[in-house]
C-alpha cells in the first residue's frame, strides 16, 4: 500500500497546505509518495523532496501544466494511480477541482473534505455544514480522498531528500484554455493558516467601514474574513469568504464583528480556539459559539478595542 | 443552445438539522425541502441565457426519490422548458449521479451542463467534475461569471487565492457560486403555467448503469458540542479576558 500525495505549489514554492496533506496522507500509510504537475517546477519538486514525510517525488513538467488546470493534470495522476492504493490532495479550491475529475475516470467514489483518519478505509468528514459527522468507509479498491487542510498539522518542511523522478507529460487538453488569474496580494498572514483571524459581516454597512477591520487586523497581526453577506454586499473581496462554501478556518482567536452568524458562516468558524463575537443584537446566533461576546455597536466597540489594545505593553504576534 | 441544468432537492438551508437517534444518518421526515441553494443560480442563469437569445430550451433534471418532481416543477416556474426526473431511493453517490447525468446527456444532447458547485447536505462538491470526467469535456467550476464569446465560455471562477478566467470550447460543464447572479421567485402566474410544462419520468434503473453504493455510511452524529461562553460588559473586560484567561493575545 502506497499514497500519492497531490502537491498544491505556485511551480516556486509549495502552497502551505500541502504540509498538512502530507500529515494526512501519512497517516493512512507511512509510505507517502509526492507528485508535482507544474511548469519549470524544480524549486517547488526540491521543497517537495525536502518534506521528511515524502519517500519519493514525481515531478511532472510541461507548458500545459502552468496553471493548473484540471482537465490537463487530471490525466497524469490517474496514469500514476496504478501503483498507488489511494490518492490525497487538499479540500481547497485546487483539489475540489482537481480530485473528482480523477476519481470518475479511476471509476472511485470520492471522499471528500476528511477531518480524521481512522484506518486505512474509514475516514470522518462533515456533513450539513458542520452540523453532522458522518463516519463513511470505502468499499473501492482505490481511494481518492480530500483533506480539510485545518484538521491536520502542517508536517515538518525541511530535513527529507526524497529521490526527484521525473515523468513524460501527458497530452494538452486543447479545449480549456487559461487566461488569467486575479490574485490579491497581502502582507497579512494567510487566512487558512493564521493565528488571528478578524472578520466582518454585514453589519460593517460598507467597504469602507471594513477599515476598522483593517485596524483591528493590523494591530492583532491578523488575516481579515468576512461573511458571506458582507461578500455578497460587495464590502470586500471572495478571497477573504468564511463559511460552508468560503475557507474553513480554525485560529487560536477568531474576531466575529457584526456578523449574525448564519450556520453557513458557523461552518467555517465554529471549530476556533476562542471566539470572540461583537454584535449589537444580543440575540444573534453567533453568541450560541462565542467564548466572550460583547453586545456593542461595532461602531464604537471597535475603535475602543484599538485602544485598549494600545494600552497593552505586549501583543502576541 | 440547448441547457441541461441539474436540480437537488435537499434540506432547506435555513434548517437546524437533527441527526437521528439510531445514529443511521439525519432526520428528513417533516422537515422543509427544498432546492440546493446553487443550483438556482444554475437554473437562473440558463434561463438568463436564454432570455438573452443565445439559448433556445432549458431543461431541468433532477435524481431522486419521487418528490424531487417538486424541485423540478420548481425550476419549470422561474422558467425552463421542461423537466426530467430520475427516480431513486436512498442515499445515491456523487459518481452514480454523474453516471446516471451522462445517460441523460447523451440522450438530450445539450451543449452546456450547469448545475451548484455543491449540495449543502452531503457537501461533496464532485458531481460536475465527475460529470466533465466521464464526458471528457471541459470544466469550469465554481462559476461567478459566465460570457459567451464565438460559440465558447468565458468563464470567471472563484478560487482560494482570488479570481480566475478560463475560456472552455462548448459543450462543456459549468458549476456555479452562489455570486452568480440573484435567483428570481417564481410569479403566480408561472408558477400556474410551470404545472403544464411536462416531467419525463425515468427509473434509475432503467438507464443501465451501475449505481450500487461504494462508501458505507457507518454512523452519523452530532458533532463535539462547544462549552457555552460568557457575555461581557464592556472592551476593557474583553481585552483583559483575552490577556489573561484566554491568553491568546
Amino acid at each position: 500500500m502506497s499514497v500519492l500525495l497531490i502537491a498544491e505549489h505556485n511551480n516556486k514554492e509549495l502552497k502551505p497546505f500541502t504540509l498538512n496533506a502530507s500529515t494526512a496522507a501519512s497517516k493512512i500509510d507511512t509510505d507517502v509518495h509526492g507528485v508535482i504537475i507544474g511548469h519549470n517546477c524544480d524549486e517547488a519538486a526540491k521543497a517537495l523532496s525536502e518534506l521528511p514525510l515524502i519517500k519519493k517525488v514525481i515531478q511532472v513538467d510541461a507548458a500545459h501544466y502552468e496553471n493548473f488546470v484540471a482537465e490537463n493534470f487530471a490525466p497524469v495522476i490517474v496514469k500514476l494511480a496504478a501503483n498507488y492504493s489511494h490518492i490525497i490532495s487538499s479540500a481547497n479550491t485546487f483539489g475540489k477541482n482537481l480530485m473528482p475529475r480523477v476519481a470518475a475516470a479511476l471509476d472511485t467514489s470520492q471522499i471528500s473534505d476528511i477531518i480524521k483518519v481512522i484506518t486505512t478505509d474509514t475516514f470522518l468528514r462533515p456533513i450539513y455544514a458542520g452540523n453532522a459527522f458522518a463516519t463513511v468507509k470505502s468499499k473501492d479498491a482505490k481511494k481518492c480522498v480530500t483533506i480539510r487542510p485545518t484538521s491536520f498539522e502542517a508536517c515538518e518542511s525541511s530535513g527529507g531528500s526524497a529521490p526527484i523522478e521525473k515523468v513524460s507529460p501527458s497530452e494538452e487538453f486543447a479545449k480549456t484554455k487559461f487566461i488569467k488569474r486575479e490574485e490579491v496580494k497581502s502582507d497579512r498572514p494567510e487566512l487558512g493558516t493564521a493565528r488571528v483571524v478578524v472578520s466582518g459581516g454585514r453589519g460593517m454597512q460598507s467597504g469602507d467601514n471594513f477599515k476598522l477591520i483593517t485596524s483591528l487586523a493590523d494591530k492583532l497581526n491578523a488575516a481579515i474574513g468576512a461573511s458571506r453577506a458582507a461578500v455578497d454586499a460587495g464590502y470586500i473581496s471572495n478571497d477573504h469568504q468564511v463559511g460552508q462554501t468560503g475557507k474553513v478556518v480554525v485560529p487560536d482567536l477568531y474576531i466575529a464583528v457584526g456578523i449574525s452568524g448564519a450556520i453557513q458562516h458557523l461552518a467555517g468558524m465554529k471549530e476556533s480556539k476562542v471566539i470572540v463575537a461583537i454584535n449589537k443584537d444580543g440575540e444573534a446566533p453567533i453568541f450560541s459559539v462565542a467564548d466572550y461576546g460583547l453586545e456593542a455597536d461595532l461602531f464604537e466597540a471597535v475603535p475602543q478595542f484599538l485602544d485598549e489594545l494600545n494600552k497593552l505593553n505586549t501583543i502576541q504576534k | 443552445m440547448k441547457i441541461l441544468v441539474a436540480v437537488k432537492r435537499v434540506i432547506d438551508y435555513n434548517v437546524q438539522i437533527r441527526v437521528k437517534e439510531d445514529n443511521s444518518g439525519v432526520v428528513t421526515e417533516n422537515v422543509k425541502m427544498s432546492t440546493n441553494p446553487p443550483d438556482d443560480n444554475a437554473i437562473e442563469e440558463a434561463v438568463k441565457i436564454k432570455e438573452s437569445g443565445k439559448a433556445t430550451e432549458v431543461i431541468a433534471v433532477s435524481i431522486g426519490e419521487e418528490k424531487a418532481q417538486e424541485t423540478v416543477r420548481k425550476a419549470l416556474a422561474v422558467g425552463a422548458d421542461r423537466g426530467i426526473l430520475v427516480k431513486t431511493d436512498g442515499i445515491i453517490e456523487p459518481l452514480a449521479v454523474s453516471k446516471l447525468l451522462q445517460k441523460i446527456v447523451e440522450k438530450e444532447k445539450p451543449d452546456l451542463v450547469f448545475m451548484g458547485k455543491q449540495a449543502i447536505d452531503d457537501d461533496c462538491n464532485q458531481t460536475g467534475q465527475m460529470l466533465s470526467a466521464l464526458l471528457d469535456w471541459p470544466q469550469a467550476t465554481f462559476a461567478s461569471k459566465i460570457e459567451i464569446k464565438d460559440g465558447k465560455l468565458e468563464v470567471t471562477r472563484e478560487i482560494d487565492e482570488g479570481l480566475e478566467t478560463i475560456e472552455i470550447n462548448v459543450p462543456a460543464i459549468v458549476t456555479c457560486d452562489l455570486r452568480l447572479n440573484e435567483p428570481r421567485y417564481a410569479s403566480l402566474p408561472n408558477i400556474m403555467k410551470a404545472k403544464k410544462k411536462p416531467i419525463e419520468q425515468l427509473n434509475a434503473s432503467d438507464l443501465g448503469v451501475d449505481i450500487s453504493s461504494r462508501i458505507e455510511q457507518i454512523k452519523v452524529e452530532e458533532p463535539p458540542k462547544r462549552k457555552a461562553g460568557i457575555k461581557v460588559s464592556s472592551v476593557a473586560e474583553l481585552v483583559q479576558k483575552l490577556k489573561n484567561e484566554a491568553k491568546v493575545i
